[in-house]
């Protein structure tokens, strides 16, 4: 089910978010400590007082959740919760993240 | 020389949340002990060779912190900054632009976060996940404690941490004491904190076979061990002429610091080497063996130490040894390794402050080799005017601190 999510999904999710984004948004705010209704794809980092050190946090929960890999160089294109939930996204659905790693390639 | 004072402190451990609490269960002779279990919430029991222990029973994190800060502490941690906070508090002292600039934090810790690092392992070894939390690393590491303390009072001067393992936090204490007696600062937060009980460490101590299967009986003819413990005890130490000019009340001097080392064996403990960093502390303090009344003994419980340790006594005192107050408070808070030296200094100054003498719990015989006044079961009165804190450390590493009634 996972698999068919893309981020075509999540940019065209109207009201409903997909599973994928709302496991994504609640660990977000697990990792915040801040209840989950104060977390959606257009919170910026600020709002949410989220560090370097909260990003590499929450990037390691996501991995564990998905059972995704998540490349070093692909933390330094994360800096708001839309990349997160869109990078996720593209993980689960199986795409590789573009990036510089795919622009070498 | 300048001399260095104690205007504040802060405790937490098995017998104590706080100073008064401390105090009241020293003088009662109260053991901590208790079914020794994980601090994750809702543990059952662990079942090893030894099941007693001195923990710091029911705590909460998030009553001292926000969930936020308290995930990026070690309990360890955590108990450093609670101890610093009920330190400063008592000084009274106000943390001025200038004084955060200058003030100095030393810090002992002999394990420091083992217990974050033993879950990141076991997430890795037994559960098979790739790599273990990114707060792994800065919640493990020795300093955590300082650093917490630095950035709670926003103090920029020096700080690091000493790990002398069992001597960590007396060494702490008197090179902070030193220091400010040099007049390299005039006022630094001092101690140590310890979180003790993580399974792979615990199983550890049970492989070496030091601690006790039942309770702790320092001095006493059938001991049997140690009783670990955990918890943190920091001190504000100030120039003398600092806390006068502010209007400060001392609680006492740390008067006296004596170092040495065994060159002799890993766990095996030297009668001389511990004698020697007694008589330099006397020295040190400019007083004779006979004006010293109280020592609180490193005391561990296990056969070695308390035989090893009145022998250094009978060497470094001589015929005064007999007529020293000598107990282990480790008898009812357990051995919390890198915070013993602080929490025992703590106890000391409370005994020479409050005028009594806390007990050596749990004795019950004479052992021919250990001749001296241990203060057995009940504690008494006392009014005395200097007290001793030993500290012994495996790998002979040894540091003795006389503190003053003032």
């Amino acid at each position: 089910m996972a698999n068919d999510l893309t981020t075509g999904d999540l940019l065209a999710a109207g009201p409903e978010p997909s599973d994928v984004t709302r496991r994504v948004l609640r660990i977000i705010a697990d990792n915040q400590r801040k209840d989950v209704s104060l977390v959606t794809t257009e919170s910026t980092f600020e709002e949410l007082g989220i560090d370097s050190m909260d990003a590499v946090n929450i990037v390691f929960a996501l991995e564990n959740e998905f059972n995704i890999n998540v490349p070093d160089e692909e933390m330094k294109n994360i800096r708001s919760v839309r990349d997160i939930v869109e990078g996720v996204h593209k993980l689960v659905a199986g795409k590789p993240p573009d990036g510089p790693e795919k622009a070498a390639a | 020389m300048r001399r260095a004072v104690v205007t504040g402190m802060g405790v937490i451990c098995a017998i104590g949340r706080n100073v008064p609490e401390f105090g009241e269960a020293l003088r009662e002779g109260r053991d901590g002990g208790g079914p020794m279990r994980s601090p994750e919430a809702g543990a059952e029991p662990w079942a090893m060779r030894f099941t007693t222990a001195g923990q710091v029973r029911d705590f909460a994190p998030t009553d001292h912190f926000s969930p936020k800060e308290a995930d990026m502490l070690d309990r360890f941690a955590q108990f450093a900054v609670i101890a610093a906070r009920e330190a400063s508090k008592q000084s009274g002292i106000e943390w001025t632009p200038e004084l955060r600039e200058n003030a100095m934090i030393v810090t002992g810790s002999c394990i420091g976060g083992q217990t974050t690092e033993d879950k990141g392992f076991v997430e890795v070894y037994k559960r098979g996940r790739p790599r273990p939390h990114p707060m792994t690393i800065p919640k493990t590491m020795a300093n955590a404690g300082a650093s917490g303390i630095s950035m709670e009072f926003g103090i920029t001067g020096p700080a690091f941490t000493v790990a002398t393992a069992c001597a960590s936090s007396a060494h702490a204490i008197g090179l902070a004491s030193n220091m400010v007696r040099s007049g390299m600062c005039e006022v630094a937060i001092a101690g140590g904190s310890e979180a003790t009980f993580s399974e792979g460490l615990l199983l550890a101590w049970e492989a070496m076979r030091v601690v006790s299967p039942t309770v702790c009986r320092p001095f006493s003819r059938d001991r049997n061990g140690m009783m670990l413990g955990e918890g943190g005890a920091m001190l504000i130490v100030e120039s003398l002429e600092h806390a006068e000019a502010r209007g400060a009340k001392p609680l006492a001097e740390i008067a006296g610091f004596g170092m040495s080392s065994d060159a002799h064996h890993v766990t095996q403990p030297s009668a001389e080497g511990a004698a020697r960093a007694i008589t330099r502390a006397l020295k040190d303090a400019g007083i004779g063996p006979e004006q010293m009344g109280y020592v609180n003994a490193h005391g561990t419980g296990t056969m070695v130490n308390d035989v090893t340790e009145t022998r250094a006594l009978h060497q470094a005192f001589g015929e005064h040894a007999r007529k020293l107050a000598v107990s282990s408070t480790k008898s009812m808070h357990g051995h919390t390794l890198g915070a013993a030296g602080a929490l025992e200094s703590a106890a000391a100054i409370l005994a020479l402050r409050e005028g009594f003498l806390p007990p050596t719990i749990h004795y019950n015989e004479p052992d021919p080799e250990c001749d001296l006044d241990y203060v057995p079961n009940h504690g008494r009165a006392w009014d005395g005017e200097y007290a001793m804190s030993n500290s012994f450390a495996f790998g002979g590493l040894n540091a003795v601190l006389v503190l003053k009634r003032i």
